[in-house]
């Protein structure tokens, strides 16, 4: 990811690309946020500081089309999200984007595998690639295949993190959000699960991006980008937009 | 889709079998009125058919169709042969069929009456008696039984059986020095026939013949072999059912017989009194038909309570469903599948509590209240309520669905 002052490598596709991005939440009167660009190339793995509050959960959403951001300022794969209707957005998150939350990664009521087929589902993918694929996904995570079977909500919080990356990989997605995915791990944990999360990036070559508050990481990632410094709104009043939006 | 369905519904299963509970025994209320109302109807009009004049002693019309044809209750009065005789013997009458009552077998009403019965006796629609086994009376001491007395009771012809005096499973006097024969066993006809033991008049009048005050005087008492038995004449029986050679007489004729001088005699129109009789029956039913419909309504509204309140304990695993990339309308897709899913398991739980509930029960309705009741419904009100229940199911589901997709919509990605 590279902010005002770095150029971008032309060269490299671009994965995310953000131009004058403005977001103000419904009945806000303040914007959240407002990025005027932001880059992150196909391949790259950028590590976003930025506390609680303070917008990153509104960007992550806005680069997963969840909300809808004005013509011109997301361009995801080199594709404007707004000239997309909400059909294809939903419809190009579950082709080209896999995401890591903090927790509740898994619906708690289904397996393993029938979590991951769900995922596959949304893209039309099913049957015997989806399922050798996920036990693929799963070895290289070092889960046992014989996880695919057991409910969810039956495995450690750490199974789930890591369960919940193969699930965003299944679809073999260009780019991979992941929200706060360690802070419901200890610390050895947080360290491995970033070394698995980069590993399976190296084999699939998707842009990452990391989104933490948790400085000892960034030293995995390529970039670091802080939040606070590229997005250029008032930071006072955006507290107060977020009491309000909540 | 279905699959993460019925997971989720099995993985809140404490609310959703409460829910489902509720749902199964409103649709069973539901059903099983119908049911009733639709096997009543049924049973009801088919029971006599083609008689233009039902007589009796002075009574109403209701309580004359009830015990005549119906054989509940009991009859007020009786008709003095020698009326009977006056009746019949007037022009313009096409057949006659005489009716005694009063006396049992092992609860099974007893009907003294004469071969005209299987001859002119019409049921259903215009259907006539039919014998499955053996001959109607050839001797003063024969008995035709229906369908269900052979079944329940597993005669068959040329059993012997013992007449009790009154009604009732159990009595004190009976009937016994003059066993009667069966001959013959009707076919099944869904009818009040089924549960009679018709004997002859002759022999109805001849077990009586010893009788003073109620008691048995076996001087008096006349023998099976007795020649003079089939000369026997009563001297009054219960009903008389008439067929006219026209229609158009029918007014004149029961005018008549409401005046009849010698004694005081009712005459009514069959199809009048049965219309009377299903309108007393109809209004309750109308009234359950309300109710049931009411609380079936109640359960549903309860099934979109629960679907509405899990919403909130499922914001998070709706926001991952979009995350992962599915479009609001899985979210109110999966949501209406779970409604309609719990209904669709209450109505053939509820089907099957009533076939169960009625299988149970068919015999002792059949024996206190006269109705035929069959275990399995399938009346076409029946699928339309469970049609109506579904589609009530889907717009009742459609309340929760669509707050959901309300709030999926401008939900951000990550509201955890």
């Amino acid at each position: 990811m590279r902010d005002l002052e770095s150029p971008a490598n032309s060269v490299t596709r671009e994965a995310i690309s953000i131009a004058n991005l403005e977001y103000t939440w419904p009945g806000a009167e303040h914007p959240t946020l407002y990025l005027p660009k932001l880059q992150v190339d196909c391949g790259e793995s950028v590590f976003l500081r930025g506390a609680s509050g303070s917008g990153k959960s509104t960007l992550l959403s806005l680069l997963a089309g969840i909300l809808a951001a004005p013509p011109g300022s997301v361009s995801i794969l080199e594709t404007d999200m707004a000239s997309l209707s909400a059909r294809r957005r939903d419809s190009f998150r579950a082709n080209h984007i896999g995401i890591v939350f903090q927790q509740f990664n898994l619906i708690p009521f289904l397996t393993v595998g029938q979590n991951l087929r769900l995922a596959a589902r949304f893209t039309g993918r099913s049957g015997q690639p989806v399922e050798q694929r996920s036990v693929e996904l799963l070895e290289s995570l070092q889960l046992s295949p014989s996880l695919l079977l057991r409910q969810a909500d039956q495995l450690s919080v750490g199974q789930q993190q890591r369960v919940a990356i193969a699930r965003a990989f299944i679809n073999q997605p260009e780019i991979i959000l992941a929200d706060e995915p360690t802070s419901a791990l200890d610390a050895d944990a947080k360290d491995h699960f970033v070394q698995l999360l980069l590993s399976i990036r190296e084999t699939t070559g998707c842009a990452v991006v990391f989104a933490s508050h948790d400085n000892s990481l960034a030293g995995h990632f390529e970039t670091v980008v802080a939040l606070a410094d590229i997005n250029k709104v008032n930071a006072s009043a955006l507290v107060k937009d977020k009491m309000e939006a909540s | 889709m279905f699959e993460v369905a019925l997971s989720s519904l099995w993985s809140r299963r404490g609310s959703v079998v409460l829910t489902l509970a509720s749902l199964t025994i409103s649709m069973a209320i539901v059903i099983g009125v119908e049911h009733v109302r639709a096997q009543a109807e049924s049973s009801f009009v088919r029971t006599v058919s083609e008689v233009d004049l039902l007589v009796g002693a002075r009574t109403s019309q209701v309580n004359l169709l009830l015990y005549s044809v119906f054989r509940i209750g009991n009859a007020t009065n009786n008709i003095q042969w020698q009326s009977y005789q006056d009746i019949i013997s007037r022009p313009g009458i096409a057949w006659s069929i005489p009716f005694s009552l009063g006396d049992s077998h092992r609860g099974y009403r007893v009907l003294g009456t004469n071969n005209d019965y299987f001859e002119y006796f019409r049921y259903g629609d215009s259907e006539p008696l039919r014998l499955t086994s053996g001959e109607a009376f050839n001797s003063p001491l024969h008995a035709v039984i229906g369908s269900e007395v052979a079944n329940t009771l597993g005669y068959e012809t040329g059993a012997e059986i013992i007449i009790a005096h009154g009604l009732g499973n159990t009595s004190f006097v009976n009937h016994d020095n003059l066993p009667f024969t069966v001959s013959g066993i009707l076919a099944p006809t869904g009818t009040p026939v089924d549960r009679t033991i018709h004997v002859s008049l002759q022999g109805y009048e001849a077990i009586h013949l010893g009788f003073r005050d109620g008691v048995q005087v076996a001087a008096l008492s006349p023998q099976a072999d007795d020649p003079a038995l089939a000369e026997l004449q009563p001297t009054q029986i219960t009903a008389i059912l008439l067929g006219l050679e026209t229609p158009m007489a029918v007014f004149a004729l029961q005018r008549a017989i409401n005046n009849y001088p010698a004694e005081p005699l009712t005459a009514i129109l069959p199809a009048v009194a049965l219309g009377e009789l299903w309108q007393i029956i109809g209004t309750l039913e109308n009234l359950l038909q309300v109710i049931s419909i009411l609380v079936l309504t109640a359960s549903l509204l309860g099934l979109s309570t629960m679907l509405l309140s899990s919403l909130r304990e499922r914001r998070r695993e709706l926001a991952l469903y979009r995350a992962i990339g599915a479009r609001p309308s899985f979210i109110v897709w999966l949501i209406e599948l779970e409604g309609l899913a719990m209904m669709a398991v209450a109505a053939v739980c509820g089907y099957l509590l009533v076939v169960l509930g009625f299988g149970l029960t068919q015999g002792w309705l059949s024996e206190t209240y006269a109705l035929v009741i069959e275990a399995w419904p399938s009346s076409p009100g029946i699928w339309l309520y469970m049609g109506g229940a579904m589609l009530a199911a889907i717009l009742l589901s459609l309340i929760p669905a669509l707050v959901a997709y309300s709030r999926s919509l401008g939900q951000s990605l990550l509201s955890q």
